[in-house]
């Protein structure tokens, strides 16, 4: 563009250049709103839970506790505190009960769910068996249900099994869940045949070939379904709600929404603790999460699945060559 | 071809494999579906068959209908608008190459954030006294009530698309990676505009992916109910009472009759759909 003999062709190029340059700018700016948008209720929910307890009930006594007048607004605490979050930490047992329970029923859904999804999406990648279609179409229908469509055929069980109202109860039907059976099986499908070819003539078994093969080249979608699962499980009201009488045994999901008519001053404190465990998550797996998302898209995982094959064959060259 | 001796010891370690699954699976879920479905032609009280009865009852029922209604339009309003939301979203997001990354964790981000930790949020919003009104009051318009009023119908639904955009964004943004570049480039050299390239080759290519996220979203449609359930409690404004609502409170009062024959219909009705989908669209090899 700076050399002097410009062509009218070039001139042109440079006029296209430069209306390219602002129309990118311009989606930029719109995809950075609503991004920011998206974002801004978290933002906000932090913001909230440093403000001190009168500055709370100025601003949201109105409408948390039932008091009079308005609601105020402010994106930002005058008096920013850590008060709530103390309080939190020092006065609220039930809080930490409630904590905990979810976090022994997530942890206790996403173990069962390695020991039982994990086998299951490898028998489906690697295998050809009488009944593999109908089977794969059950276990989609099962996904897909809703799980109040399920509800009652969990409650006949747990219920002749008196494990309604235990903690057993939310967690041995989750361990069953379809979703990750699904995920996996794309990753396990993507595993090139000619890896498990050479460690069948090398005479590995078919244990063997799962444990050594399959699962350390699965990694990246067993990560993935633990991401999701955690983010789902974290996040479960249903089941619990359905199946535990007992507030005792209630996971924070339950608990949290309770919490803020009764203890207003700690409640956003309260939300963003919750939110912790899930987001910190979120942010050191994002990879691995978005991979999960698209191996959940059904055809679509396999181009995916392409496209980590090719990793796969160069580590598996490389493993080749070290041994 | 495998050796037929081969191929039986193959199925029967496909089998080993899968045990722990289906052993669960068929505790769990199938044999007391069995049940239920036995149920679903009972009596309520001894076991009297009753034959088409409960059915006939359910479909009869004024909440189911409205429930049933409710939930129909719920999904034909959230997923047009979420799914041409998240591709123009991915459409976008793909030619920023500098901020895609943040921009993706912006979007993805309400994924990960429990419904319970935003329910103070959204009263805070959504009530009476809350800031939208305040918003509304200083803009010199007359407040609403968000969740007492039709408005709650509409208020899910952004919760909906605002908890999903993300997700969507991401299957599309596979979707889109997966169209070859070259044939973009050999449409421009023939002189194709950015509209004409997307209307005639991003498209058509991504019917595919099209199917996998709309039904991806029709699921997540459905877990909408944990938003409606802590925002507005069990017996909320009825143009939000969903399917969900009232299992729930067939649930709480033991009517076990009618839950066992709805949820046979929605299994029948589900079982259909996905049928027809894996028939029309996409085939698994």
């Amino acid at each position: 563009m700076e050399q002097k003999e410009e062509s009218g062709m070039e001139r042109s190029n440079g006029r296209d250049r430069r209306k390219q340059e602002a129309i990118q700018r311009g989606t930029g700016l719109i995809v950075c709103v609503f991004c920011f948008l998206t974002a801004l209720p978290l933002l906000m929910l932090f913001a909230d839970s440093l403000m001190g307890e009168q500055e709370l009930l100025e601003t949201c006594g109105a409408v948390l506790s039932g008091g009079e007048g308005q609601a105020g607004f402010s994106l930002f605490p005058l008096y920013p505190t850590l008060r709530a979050y103390l309080r939190l930490l020092l006065d609220s047992p039930e809080y930490f009960t409630a904590f905990w329970n979810a976090m022994f029923q997530t942890v206790g859904v996403l173990l069962g769910q390695l020991l039982v999804a994990v086998p299951a999406a490898w028998a489906f990648a690697r295998f050809c068996f009488p009944g593999k279609k109908a089977l794969w179409f059950l276990y989609m229908l099962l996904m897909i249900l809703p799980f109040q469509v399920t509800m009652v055929s969990g409650y006949l069980v747990l219920n002749k099994v008196h494990l309604m109202d235990t903690h057993g109860a939310v967690i041995l039907p989750g361990i069953f869940s379809a979703l990750p059976v699904f995920i996996l099986q794309k990753t396990f499908a993507g595993i090139p045949g000619e890896i498990i070819e050479a460690a069948r003539i090398d005479g590995a078994g078919s244990v063997k070939i799962f444990l050594e093969i399959g699962i350390p080249l699965g990694k990246s979608g067993i990560f993935s379904i633990l991401l999701l699962g955690f983010l789902e499980y974290w996040n479960a009201i249903e089941p619990p709600m359905t199946y535990l009488k007992t507030k005792s045994l209630w996971p924070l999901s339950l608990y949290l929404p309770q919490m803020a008519n009764s203890e207003t001053a700690s409640a956003f404190a309260a939300s963003v603790v919750t939110l912790l465990p899930a987001t910190l998550l979120f942010f050191t797996g994002q990879e691995n999460l978005e991979q999960g998302i698209v191996a959940s898209g059904v055809e679509r995982g396999k181009k995916e699945g392409q496209r980590s094959t090719d990793r796969f064959v160069s580590k598996g060259k490389g493993r080749g060559s070290a041994g | 071809m495998k050796p037929a001796g081969r191929r039986k010891r193959e199925a029967g370690t496909a089998y080993l494999f899968l045990l722990p699954s289906l052993v669960g699976t068929g505790i769990f879920v199938l044999l007391p579906f069995l049940d239920v479905f036995r149920r679903s032609f009972l009596k309520a009280v001894g076991s009297g068959f009753v034959g088409w009865e409960n059915y006939r009852q359910v479909l009869g029922n004024e909440a189911f209908l409205l429930a049933a209604g409710n939930t129909a339009r719920f999904m034909a309003a959230c997923l047009p608008i979420l799914l041409s939301l998240s591709l123009c979203m991915a459409v976008l997001v793909r030619q920023m190459p500098v901020l895609q990354k943040w921009v993706k964790t912006g979007f993805l981000l309400p994924m990960a954030v429990p419904a319970a930790s935003m329910v103070v949020f959204f009263r805070m919003l959504f009530d009476d006294k809350g800031w939208m009104n305040l918003l509304l009051q200083k803009m010199g318009l007359e407040g609403q009530g968000w969740l007492t009023s039709d408005h709650a119908f509409w208020v899910l639904v952004a919760c909906y698309i605002w908890k999903n955009l993300g997700y969507d964004m991401i299957l599309w943004l596979a979707g889109l990676g997966a169209i070859p570049e070259e044939q973009y480039e050999a449409a421009k050299v023939q002189g194709a505009g950015a509209w004409a390239c997307f209307r005639y080759i991003t498209l058509p290519q991504l019917k595919e992916t099209l199917f996998v996220t709309a039904l991806l979203s029709f699921v997540n449609a459905f877990r909408v109910f944990r938003e409606a359930c802590l925002l507005a409690g069990e017996y909320p404004h009825e143009s939000i009472y969903m399917l969900q609502h009232l299992f729930n409170n067939w649930f709480v009062n033991l009517d076990i009759q009618k839950m066992t024959a709805a949820a046979v219909m929605l299994v029948v009705l589900t079982g259909g759909v996905l049928l027809v989908f894996q028939r029309s669209g996409f085939r698994e090899t």
